[in-house]
């Protein structure tokens, strides 16, 4: 009998659909109720519980009570093991994380958890990767790439993965997104850290030659290239993802896998520095290259959330001299989306819009458009 | 669409079913399938047993573990698993885009049987073989004219051959002019055949993939990111396999000729293009076609197949050996071209794939050529307009437009809104009698399938075929789990891929099944 | 002469007039040139294609066909001798009757439940070959012997992270330009000698050559010029002591009576398996073949299709599908692992077939009589005044040099005085193989009846 972990976070994306971004605060929550929000996530979380029905008998359902999982499930028909406290109708932060702790303790094999991406964050916080989540979104436009694309296909993914039909893994971003900037029409969305994620391959005749190669593989196939390429008069400065992160951990180096490093002559310089400790780091290089991978579900590659790479430091550093990176897998979850360019300076983001050329793997490169 | 009685969606269709077991499981000690005749008396008188004259350590002393089996039971065996095989003769093959899977006429077929084809060796004198060559050289001519292109190489053995082939063209030109070393990178689509890229880094080369902008095209933007000079060429398919014709090919060639490159146009989806526009007017300087797509030969389960590789005036001498030429009275094998990057495949071509290619421009001609490809577009343009109607169902990219030969279509919707995925509306198209294809990777577009209807089926059959997808995704809505679960009316059930890539498991021949599947010693 | 308006050919139902103007009344066009809106007038031939006269009428076509092919003399008209890759073999009828069905000779890439007979007949064939092979991997075949070599080769490049390899130099020329064309320019390939009196491999040429980057030795047995090399055992010590691939070119038709090369240790197998059950078709009818041992570090470098079978949701229903696996770790220098497609999967079926009514008795009565019939030719042969028949010393298969050197003649002059009455002689060699001066290659197998080659034998001692 397998066992599937569910939390919902009960406000998430109510400010939405009435012109409020977030719900992170007690008085945003009120407003937002004022303006005649209704809760997004169970609706969302019933979606993609619908889409497990023919497999209903094969697992049973953790949860929290009430409005955090307990109430969608027995509406959805199932008889879910509840575990754990809450004030019922003052839920926040810390239930998500109390939550996600408890249900790991139940040695689920797969945690859904519904809502934003504050929500991924607390995931993120509370369990890390040490187990396999995956995400329902409550709203259109997620940051975070924990979340499925759209709660039926969380559901579907789900079944897959509960009946082993899919075994396949991989880390996904999880994205801090400044609520507050975004409701002053500003995105800052910064890499908080990754979670563990199934996800489908296609199953296709090998026909003709390309089926991609596994993330890991490709990372490290990218990590070589980048390394051929390092130059002993050149320094590098290593953005944060975790394709950079293949570059550094091939070189040997220690790295940090959310902030940014610099690399000269293959040894690590600096570690996690701010834009004024590159600036200053930085000042006396012959030559700078940056490495970059586009972050997130939205695919950033510089965006308000990626300071210290402040636009200075790209308009030092320039469009040229900049090597973006990133596995197929990556560029396919974009779906035809540009990657986006938000550096905070109109000129920059011109610069950097356009066509941009990636490395994808050992001698294989794409062009790729970016916007901002 | 309204429905006709001309054509009915064969709603009882099952496909045979034989259970039948593997080969191995047939063997019965002492039954033989055919005998090998014995050396005469004088001959064995003279040389003795024949084995004796082998190195005692060369000698097999125990027999390979074939199995025995009498002849009329090999028969049997083999035409019932050819009856579990769904070739093109017997249905509506549209499904398979990018193959181009159009009627081999059955004459042809006959005409490549004859011993004066199938018991040629390539060794003999050429005053033996006049018949094969002028059929080479004419097929020559003959591409030459369809493509502009000046001379045709007819060796290699399929598509994925001809663009390695091109791309040690594309190698052998640049070494020759010195700067090879320099040009290391060579340029194609994401929607091109993933065989452009791979052939490339056999040869060593750097390979940049352009992707598309949101009209489905490759925008010239892209392409000067990526041209340099160390561009060696552009390897590129049009119209991709999306249908869509990227009207600016000819800016494309100009910008990678401005940079010293070479140009290389991947005609494997030619078939809507015949006698309308060429690889001269676009001013490529290579091509080639596949001769088991375009020109009819048929696909024999995947091979074998055949392609030509054409290429203007100052490439002939980079061509593989032999051509064929012609001196004004015999036919010969050419080997004289100066700059040769010699061989890619044991002697000439694939001839009797050559000779039915030639008897099918023979028949069709120009007007018929013309006729094929527009008839071609015509299908294809039909189904579109029938199967964006399709619930479900969306054609990606250029909204409202026209489309060439095939369209790779999605079921993204029809996923989202039910959980159907391609594969299993392609599984359940079995039950129909019907193949349908996705896509190759990446899946660029999600929930791919791809639809190809050449010339060669009747309007009924294309209603049929669309009276399937309908179905289809009737039930999906319906009821998903059917759709699911499928297929029911075919060969087999829900094949498990699991074991397929865990080496304890998997299972590549029979002898590696008995040892990791059942227990030793078992064998019966 | 038909008109284009009204041109309707057996081939394309929807030229009927009616039927295409219905279709673009549906679709909402006055004409076809509107489905070709988005190809500018610049790139538009712009006019009629100029090639000969269409032959519609099936009739007229076969009859056209069949005058051109009468310029034929193909070798069942006349006595051959030509092998070198491309055999003359008896072709059993089952093997023409199985791959002439139409669902066999029309199908293409199909899934594995309307395709299902496909994959397992070539799951059959994978395993037949692997029987004789005695290997538990086996490709689905690709385009020919070049290939398999040229692959071969590249996949020890990739096992062994090395970027040489070494050939024999008597491996046959057509393999060698396509080897080094596939090689060029990330993998040298580098020429071992044999010794010119019995054509084995020169094992001190070999010691010498074997350096710390060479990924893979790659000799011929038989070789290209018949003779048997014996020492592959020793070949392919030498090649492991040094961390290097052995590879082993075979004629599986050999493996009736002779030992797999994976009994003396090569690591990758190859061959061509147009000599079971597939016509010579002038050169065009091949298929290479890749076998090795079902060890990932192999099967994760296979360009080709590998079917494997498996288990579907019904008990004891076979299933089958693609083994795909993929490299798990990127080693250093890694760029891809070749191209796959459309091969020859139709001659995999036809092998399929040819090894199930020979059976392992047949496989043996096969090679005993190709044994016996080279034995006696070459026997004949040497009687013949100035003649050497073998040139090599050592035990051949199915084929051998005649070195005609001593006779005063060139094998261009002698090929076309036996052409003049009735017979191919054996492939000049002279040109390829300079040091072996005026010789030939003769193929004999047993399709050659004893009349043939005493017919051959009485000729040449008229002639010289």
């Amino acid at each position: 009998m397998k066992r599937l972990g569910l939390i919902i976070n009960p406000i998430a994306g109510m400010g939405g659909k009435v012109g409020l971004k977030g719900t992170d605060g007690p008085e945003i929550l009120a407003k937002a109720r004022q303006l005649g929000a209704k809760p997004e996530s169970p609706r969302r979380t019933a979606e993609a519980l619908r889409r497990l029905e023919a497999i209903k008998d094969s697992f049973e359902v953790i949860t929290y009570p009430g409005e955090m999982g307990e109430n969608v499930s027995r509406q959805c028909g199932y008889e879910p093991h509840v575990i754990g406290h809450i004030s019922s109708g003052r839920t926040d932060a810390d239930d998500t994380r109390k939550a996600c702790r408890d249900i790991k303790t139940q040695n689920v094999d797969l945690l859904l958890f519904a809502g934003g991406d504050g929500t991924a964050c607390d995931v993120c916080m509370a369990v890390g990767d040490t187990i396999v989540v995956l995400g329902i979104p409550t709203g259109v436009k997620m940051h975070s790439a924990v979340y499925a694309r759209n709660p039926s296909r969380a559901g579907d993914l789900a079944a897959l993965f509960l009946q082993n039909k899919t075994k396949n893994i991989k880390e996904a971003e999880v994205m801090d997104i400044d609520e507050t900037s975004l409701r002053e029409g500003v995105v800052t969305a910064k890499l908080f850290g990754y979670l563990k994620i199934p996800y489908e391959r296609s199953h296709v005749q090998r026909l003709k030659a390309g089926s991609p190669p596994h993330e890991r593989v490709a990372q490290q196939a990218i990590a070589q290239a980048v390394i051929d390429q390092m130059t002993d008069d050149c320094a590098f400065i290593i953005g944060p993802g975790s394709t950079t992160r293949a570059i550094m951990e091939r070189l040997e180096l220690e790295y940090t896998l959310l902030g940014v490093d610099l690399v000269h002559q293959k040894r690590l310089i600096g570690k996690d520095l701010s834009e004024d400790q590159l600036l200053a780091a930085i000042k006396d290089e012959k030559e700078v290259r940056i490495v970059v991978t586009p972050i997130g579900g939205q695919g950033y590659l510089f965006g308000r959330g990626n300071q210290p790479i402040s636009s200075e430091i790209i308009k030092l550093v320039g469009k040229d001299r900049i090597m973006v990176v990133a596995t197929t897998d990556k560029i396919a979850s974009l779906q035809g989306q540009p990657f986006l360019v938000d550096s905070g300076d109109d000129a920059v983001n011109q610069m950097l819009s356009g066509y941009i050329r990636v490395v994808t793997g050992y001698h294989e490169t794409i062009v790729y458009q970016v916007t901002s | 669409m309204e429905p006709t009685a001309k054509y009915k969606l064969r709603e009882n269709f099952h496909q045979a079913k034989w259970d039948e077991p593997i080969i191995f499981e047939l063997h019965t000690p002492g039954e033989r399938g055919v005998l090998v005749p014995e050396a005469e008396p004088e001959v064995a008188e003279a040389v003795g047993d024949g084995l004796s004259a082998l190195p005692d350590n060369m000698i097999r002393k125990q027999p390979p573990a074939l199995p025995e089996i009498s002849q009329m039971r090999v028969l049997k065996h083999y035409l019932r698993l050819s009856q579990q095989c769904l070739g093109a003769d017997l249905n509506i093959d549209i499904g398979q885009g990018t193959c181009t899977i159009k009627y081999n006429p059955k004459i042809n077929k006959m005409l490549s049987a004859s011993p004066k084809v199938t018991e040629l060796h390539p060794w003999q004198d050429p005053s033996t073989t006049q018949g094969a060559l002028e059929i080479m050289y004419c097929l020559d001519t003959f591409l030459r004219e369809i493509s502009g292109m000046s001379r045709f190489s007819l060796q290699p053995s399929s598509g994925s051959a001809a663009i390695f082939i091109m791309v040690s063209i594309v190698e052998a030109y640049h070494r020759a002019r010195g700067d090879a070393d320099q040009r290391d990178e060579i340029i194609t689509t994401i929607f091109s055949h993933p065989s452009d890229a791979a052939a490339a880094a056999v040869k060593g080369y750097k390979v940049i993939t352009l992707y598309p902008g949101k009209n489905g095209l490759v925008e010239v933007e892209a392409l000067k990111a990526a041209v340099s000079n160390h561009t060696a060429a552009l390897f590129i398919t049009n119209p991709e396999d999306t249908g869509i014709f990227n009207p600016q090919i000819h800016e494309f060639t100009h910008i990678v000729h401005k940079a010293g490159g070479l140009c290389a146009y991947d005609q494997a989806n030619a078939n809507g293009l015949l006698g309308i526009t060429r690889a001269r007017e676009a001013d490529f300087d290579m091509c080639f076609f596949n001769l088991h797509k375009t020109f009819s030969a048929p696909h024999g389960c995947g091979g074998p197949a055949s392609a030509a590789v054409g290429v203007v005036d100052n490439l002939i001498d980079f061509l593989p050996v032999p051509v064929v030429g012609f001196d004004g009275k015999e036919y010969f094998l050419d080997y004289n071209l100066p700059q040769t990057i010699g061989k890619t495949r044991g002697f000439y071509g694939i001839f009797p794939v050559i000779l039915k290619a030639y008897a099918w421009i023979m028949s069709l001609g120009a007007a018929g050529l013309k006729e094929a490809a527009q008839v071609a577009v015509l299908n294809n343009n039909y189904l579109l307009e029938h199967i964006k109607k399709i619930k479900g169902a969306a054609s990606p990219y250029s909204a409202g437009k026209r489309r060439i030969e095939q369209v790779r279509y999605t079921w993204e919707q029809l996923t989202q809104d039910t959980g159907v995925t391609t594969e299993d509306v392609t599984c359940r198209m079995a039950d129909f009698g019907f193949h349908l294809w996705s896509s190759h990777h990446p899946f660029v577009v999600l929930q791919p399938f791809t639809i190809e209807p050449t010339e060669a089926y009747s309007k009924d059959e294309l209603d049929e075929y669309l009276a399937g997808l309908q179905k289809v995704v009737q039930e999906a809505y319906d009821d998903p789990e059917k759709v699911k679960n499928a297929p029911y009316n075919s060969v087999v059930h829900k094949i498990d891929h699991s074991t397929l890539d865990d080496p304890e498991k998997w299972a590549i021949t029979w002898r590696a099944y008995l040892k990791k599947h059942r227990k030793v010693g078992s064998q019966d | 002469m038909r008109k284009q308006s009204d041109f309707v050919h057996p081939y394309i139902p929807n030229s009927v007039p009616a039927v295409k103007a219905r279709i673009m009344k549906e679709i909402g066009i006055e004409s076809i040139e509107e489905l070709y809106e988005d190809i500018p007038e610049a790139l538009r031939l712009g006019r009629e294609l100029n090639l000969p006269d269409a032959l519609p009428s099936e009739c007229a076509l076969k009859r056209h066909v069949e005058q051109i092919l009468a310029k034929n003399r193909p070798c069942n008209e006349t006595i051959s001798f030509l092998g070198g890759g491309c055999w003359p073999h008896y072709v059993p009828a089952v093997c023409d009757e199985i791959n002439q069905r139409s669902e066999f000779l029309t199908a293409y890439a199909g899934e594995p439940y309307e395709d299902h007979g496909r994959f397992q007949t070539l799951f059959e064939y994978e395993s037949l070959m692997a029987e004789l092979l005695e290997m538990d991997v086996v490709n689905v075949p690709t385009f020919d012997w070049c290939q398999a070599a040229s692959t071969s080769l590249r996949m020890a490049e990739r096992i062994t992270q090395r970027t040489e390899v070494l050939v024999i130099d008597t491996i046959a020329p057509d393999r060698l330009s396509a080897v080094r064309n596939y090689c060029l320019p990330d993998v040298k390939v580098a020429l071992v000698r044999h010794c010119p009196d019995t054509g084995r491999m020169d094992l001190d040429d070999l010691k010498a050559k074997l350096s710390l980057e060479v990924a893979g030795v790659y000799f011929e047995n038989p070789s290209f010029l018949g003779f048997i090399e014996d020492q592959g055992q020793v070949i392919s010590e030498m090649a492991h002591e040094n961390g290097t691939l052995s590879i082993v070119g075979v004629d599986p038709i050999s493996l009736g009576v002779m030992i797999p090369p994976s009994h003396y240790g090569a690591d990758i197998v190859c061959g061509d398996i147009q000599p079971l059950g597939i016509h010579m078709n002038y050169g065009g009818a091949l298929a290479g073949f890749i076998a090795t041992r079902d060890e990932e570090k192999f099967v994760m470098e296979f360009p080709s299709r590998l079917f494997g079978i498996t288990k579907t949701s019904v008990e004891g229903e076979y299933g089958f599908g693609d083994v795909a696996y993929d490299r798990t770790s990127f080693g250093v220098r890694e760029k891809g692992k070749e191209f796959v497609g459309t091969a020859a999967a139709l001659w995999g079926i036809t092998a399929a077939v040819y090894l199930s009514l020979m059976g392992p008795k047949g496989m043996r009565d096969l090679g005993q009589h190709v044994l016996q019939k080279v034995q006696y030719a070459m026997k004949k042969l040497s009687a013949v005044k100035e003649v050497k028949a073998p040139r090599f010393a050592a035990a051949h298969f199915k084929e051998f040099v005649v070195d005609f050197n001593d006779t005063g003649k060139s094998v261009a002059e002698i090929n076309q005085m036996l052409l003049d009455r009735g017979i191919f002689g054996g492939k000049d060699l002279s040109d390829d193989f300079a040091e072996l001066g005026q010789s030939a290659l003769y193929c004999v197998t047993e399709t050659h009846t004893q009349q043939d080659i005493d017919q051959l034998v009485t000729v040449l001692s008229e002639y010289l």
